[in-house]
């Protein structure tokens, strides 16, 4: 990482307008590969630590990252993913989904990224809103306490758009 | 560049980070929090104290580390330093802007 290429960036966001200033994200994620949900967490962690509001609404397959006995076992997609660089069958042999997890878990518990359940527990505590669409649910016979314990609700589309109100509103499909 | 802040010479980025710990006192870490609009209170000085020693002893700080090794939970430390805790905090604190995203 280029630390002075790094500051002069930021230093340079900080004199952007105050009215096109990002104020609150809205993260949507759809995915349960281990790549997706951090990348979404990560996202909304980072935007609360700027000082900026952040909420997550967990659709379809992203549910699997709030499920309370799956959210421990998601994993990197080793099939269909070009930037694994290894030849698409040998992806799909057994067990090289979990070789390639735990390679990419060990790389991110030097960096200091936690698990899923405690970066979910983490996104709690600093202000990240949590919530799961309700169709989604219903299509996968899902019950509230099948979810992580602080999950903030179940909402609708209709009700997720209605959290999009406000000036510097930004939404982000993952 | 330099900047006086409560009567005393310091160092400062553009970003107003001290970029000397040796220069903070007590008093210069009062006046930036009051430009960060907060009062601080003996937590906010645990707090302090805690950031500048892990940076005194070379370790990266993040929000989970804060959270797991410092004084407060994360959730007191975003009540302590609304909008951007670890920002504000390692400001007050004298101590470079944490490059970390976690």
């Amino acid at each position: 990482m280029n630390e002075p290429n790094l500051l002069k960036s930021e230093a340079g966001n900080s004199q952007g307008s105050e009215s096109a200033a990002v104020k609150k994200m809205l993260l949507i994620l759809s995915k349960a590969t281990l790549d997706s949900v951090y990348a979404c967490f990560i996202l909304a962690n980072g935007a609360r630590m700027e000082g900026i509001e952040a909420e997550i609404f967990f659709t379809f397959f992203g549910l699997e990252a709030l499920h309370k006995e799956k959210m421990e076992r998601l994993h990197v997609a080793t099939v269909g993913n070009p930037a694994m660089h290894i030849p698409t069958l040998l992806g799909a042999l057994p067990g090289m989904e979990s070789l390639a997890t735990g390679m990419m878990r060990k790389e991110m518990e030097k960096l200091d990224i936690p698990g899923v359940k405690e970066f979910l527990e983490i996104l709690n505590a600093s202000g990240v809103k949590l919530w799961a669409c309700k169709l989604a649910m219903d299509m996968f016979h899902l019950k509230e306490t099948d979810l992580f314990d602080d999950l903030d609700g179940v909402l609708t589309v209709g009700g997720f758009y209605d959290r999009a109100r406000g000036e510097g509103t930004h939404l982000l499909f993952v | 560049m330099d900047k006086q802040i409560s009567g005393s010479a310091v160092s400062v980025n553009e970003e107003g980070y001290l970029t000397d710990l040796a220069q903070w006192t007590r008093e210069v870490g009062i006046e930036i929090a009051k430009e960060e609009g907060v009062e601080m209170t003996d937590k906010h000085w645990e707090v302090i104290e805690y950031l500048q020693n892990s940076f005194r002893n070379n370790q990266p700080l993040s929000i989970r580390s804060v959270g797991k090794h410092g004084p407060v939970s994360i959730k007191e430390l975003y009540e302590l330093f609304p909008g951007g805790p670890l920002k504000k905090s390692s400001r007050i604190a004298g101590i470079p802007k944490p490059a970390s995203c976690i």
